[in-house]
């Protein structure tokens, strides 16, 4: 199957999509709908998939790559930073075959700590933005934010929609404010910054909220769609993931660009991990499975991660206190 | 670039199963020897591998059962209060369930379905439907409204089953028979005996009296013997629309009251407005579930053509992901086809599809070298006189037609002599209600596709086949 034969919409009709609220309303509103109990169901059937021995150790290696190592609390320090930063470089200190994590998620103002902790790691930094979690700050205010980080050093910026725009239908304005966040991703040596689209789908509610605000954020320009900030119950859900990965397919087909997804919040163990990654394989495809394309916000995530691991490695399972606590 | 995830071999074990050599008949609550001595085998459509010698019951050998179902229904089961007939039916349901992973096990190795369907379809509903119809035992003067008299049961049953869902038929079967207080002579299909015969093991575990329930094994003369037996009061078949016009001309005249469930050639009905993502689901589980081998199977796509290359396209992209192999691996989508004889049909069948002019695609897929295997397999530009779009082909074979408005969609649905199962799948309400009213099938599904539940009632129009099983209306059929 070639690229571009799937899915109803073409380039045409997406960039003709943007041109004004009524045009991005009535493509939104014209994706096909999602079924709650069909996309339900389809999620619990792939997470009943069994990955074992072999298959188990490539996906635990794996989704380590991807972890997003992530704090953000009113309580972050510099020291905390350093600490987890440390961690994401050498996640197990007894095993060097052990791979590093994809990125260390943090506040802005914590880029150039994490930064200069990193520093040749090949371990991103991350930064949340735009008046995280919550979004409700001026435009501009938000451009700021974002502005500091991307200049303070950070790899990745992971903003935040206003859901309450998204929710009354303002839905052109949303994709402005995207946009002009990706601008603001612009270095002055011509690189940028990848810019990450936290949708927050615990406020949006619905599939079909779900499937329009990733089309709406892919074609805003987002290099990430993300379900969440951590800070809002639920948060990444299969479902919501499964909705989010079947658009990122259908966007590849009509325009041949990939973007990544990435769950956050709520995923603690290696079982759900291996749940996702098993979705990622069977529903965006195995291109997808690469720390580029998808990643896991979380935090307590990489201890389970470890254990198993170990588990693997040795054949038994060992005590929380053989991982680090930071 | 991204390495491929195979997903490692997850076998799940056989040693949770003990198959016997060979195995006698179950007549008046014990294993018997049959008459004649006769016996064939049945195989593990995976592998050719021989499982067991299977006793063929005759003539003589259905007398005897059919005897000692007549003896247990004077004496003992009609005469028993429904709250005790309803006790012995919650303790076989709860025995399924405690042996459900050994009755998954036997059943995926005796029929070919993928241990993920036996253990999480076959067997649970075959406990639940135990356990719906043991608690309409002592209520059955409620159960049935407006009947001149106390619901009283028929007598003795002869029940024949198919080898598509062997446990699962044979609760449908047994339920409701037993707690209306019949007795019951089963015959399980000749290629998938053995989870009757663990059944039947069962019966004896939860002390059920003695003939309440026997299992004859055969093929068709034994099945033809029950059927025909002078003691019998009902029959119950489920199986091909040939032998269920031979059976329903054989109790023509006489005093026999009988269901039958017989083939189909459903249905799915794909509006543009459809959520198409799980619509494909919808799609693929309606003809992959079960290797097709469904009597309910949604073996047509019908898709509104403003959608159409949309939907194969997603429906090809989702079938290059099923797995097809050893039906015990718990990662198997698409396990094998029952027998050598079915297998032949498909590839018959699949063959006059090609010689008619519709294009055939299957995704690419390694079957085993032994055993009964077909690839998951569609076929595109089918139209409503090409054998493949008629006929029941009882195989992952789908066959796909357009349609360009409402009206079209309901009548070349409605356009085949069956008339079991149509889904419908649309986002808008009022679209589904309104097809649902208009189309001739005794199950419509809206944006869903193979569901069962013991509560409600399933049979169909036409060559389908009469009566209903499930629900109340299944009571009915085992009452006078």
């Amino acid at each position: 199957m070639g690229a571009g034969t799937l899915l109803s919409p073409v380039p045409e009709e997406l960039s003709a999509a943007t041109g004004s609220d009524a045009a991005l309303r009535r493509f939104l509103h014209g994706l096909p709908g999602v079924d709650q109990v069909g996309a339900e169901a389809r999620a619990s059937a792939l997470a009943g998939r069994s990955v074992k021995a072999t298959a188990k150790a490539f996906a635990i290696d794996l989704a380590i790559r991807m972890v997003d190592l992530t704090t953000l609390e009113g309580a972050d320090t510099r020291g905390k930073v350093r600490a987890l930063s440390t961690k994401a470089m050498r996640p197990d200190p007894a095993d060097p075959t052990c791979p590093a994590v994809a990125a260390v998620c943090v506040y802005p103002d914590m880029v150039g700590t994490a930064r200069a902790t990193l520093a040749g790691s090949g371990v991103h930094v991350a930064s949340v933005a735009t008046a995280f979690p919550s979004g409700r700050a001026a435009p501009a205010v938000k451009l700021a934010d974002a502005r500091d980080a991307v200049q303070a050093g950070a790899d990745e910026i992971d903003m935040v929609i206003d859901r309450g725009a998204f929710l009354s239908g303002r839905y052109l304005e949303v994709l402005d404010q995207i946009v002009a966040v990706g601008e603001v991703c612009g270095r002055p040596d011509g690189t940028r910054a990848h810019l990450k689209v936290i949708c927050e789908t615990g406020e949006l509610q619905t599939y079909d909220n779900v499937r329009r605000v990733s089309w709406l954020a892919m074609l805003a320009g987002a290099d990430f769609i993300k379900t969440s900030t951590g800070k809002v119950q639920p948060a990444a859900t299969l479902p919501v993931t499964l909705v989010m990965l079947e658009a990122v397919r259908d966007f590849r087909f009509a325009t041949g660009r990939q973007v990544g997804v990435k769950p956050a919040g709520g995923i603690r163990t290696t079982k759900e991990a291996l749940a996702y990654l098993v979705m990622v394989n069977e529903v965006a495809g195995t291109d997808w499975l690469d720390p580029d394309l998808f990643r896991f916000g979380a935090s307590s995530l990489l201890n389970d991660l470890l254990m198993q691991r170990m588990r693997m490695t040795t054949g038994r399972y060992s005590s929380p206190d053989y991982v680090t606590v930071d | 670039m991204a390495q491929p995830f195979d997903y490692a071999p997850a076998p799940e074990s056989r040693s949770v199963v003990d198959i016997r050599s060979s195995y006698g008949l179950f007549i008046g609550g014990e294993f018997v020897d049959p008459v004649a001595g006769r016996s064939f085998k049945t195989l593990n459509p995976a592998t050719e591998e021989v499982l067991a010698e299977v006793s063929d019951a005759d003539d003589a050998d259905v007398d005897r059962a059919v005897g000692a179902a007549r003896r247990a229904f004077t004496r003992v089961w009609s005469r028993m209060s429904g709250r005790d007939r309803s006790k012995y039916l919650f303790r076989i349901a709860r025995v399924l369930q405690e042996r459900g992973r050994e009755l998954a096990v036997l059943e995926s190795i005796d029929n070919g379905k993928p241990i993920k369907e036996s253990r999480d379809v076959d067997v649970p509903l075959a406990a639940q439907w135990f356990f719906y119809y043991a608690g309409w035992a002592d209520k059955l003067d409620y159960a049935l409204p407006g009947r001149p008299g106390p619901p009283r049961p028929l007598g003795v049953a002869g029940q024949v089953i198919p080898w598509n869902f062997p446990l699962l038929m044979l609760a449908w079967k047994i339920a409701p028979a037993l707690a209306c207080g019949n007795t019951v002579v089963l015959k399980p299909a000749e290629t998938t005996p053995l989870t009757a015969l663990l059944f039947a093991e069962i019966c004896q575990q939860a002390d059920l009296p003695a003939g309440v329930v026997n299992i004859v094994t055969g093929a068709g003369a034994t099945g033809r013997a029950l059927v025909a037996h002078e003691d019998v009061d009902k029959v119950a078949f489920t199986g091909s629309t040939d032998v269920g016009k031979s059976i329903a001309r054989a109790v023509a005249g006489t005093r026999k009251k009988v269901t039958l469930e017989l083939g189909g050639k459903g249905a799915n009905i794909v509006f543009d407005d459809a959520p198409l993502d799980e619509a494909v689901e919808g799609v693929v589980n309606g003809i992959f579930f079960n290797q097709g081998q469904v009597c309910c199977a949604g073996s047509r796509l019908l898709v509104q053509e403003s959608v159409a290359d949309d939907v194969l396209d997603r429906l090809k992209h989702r079938m290059a992901t099923l797995r097809v192999g050893d039906p015990l691996d718990k990662n198997t989508d698409v396990g094998a086809i029952n027998s050598a004889e079915q297998l032949t049909r498909i590839r018959e069948l699949s063959a006059s599809g090609d010689s008619e002019g519709a294009e055939r695609w299957s995704p690419p897929c390694d079957l085993p070298a032994h055993g009964f295997w077909f690839p998951p397999t569609i076929f595109t530009g089918v139209s409503q006189a090409h054998r493949i779009a008629r006929e029941e082909i009882f195989g992952p074979v789908l066959s796909v037609l357009t349609f360009r408005t409402p009206g079209e969609a309901v009548d070349k649905a409605n356009n085949t002599p069956f008339g079991l199962s149509v889904g419908v799948w649309s986002d808008k309400g009022s679209r589904i209600m309104g097809a649902a009213g208009r189309l001739r099938a005794g199950v419509v599904w809206a944006n869903t596709f193979n569901r069962f539940d013991p509560g409600s009632p399933f049979g169909g129009y036409q060559e389908s086949g009469y009566g209903r099983e499930g629900g109340r209306h299944g009571l009915a059929a085992y009452l006078r």
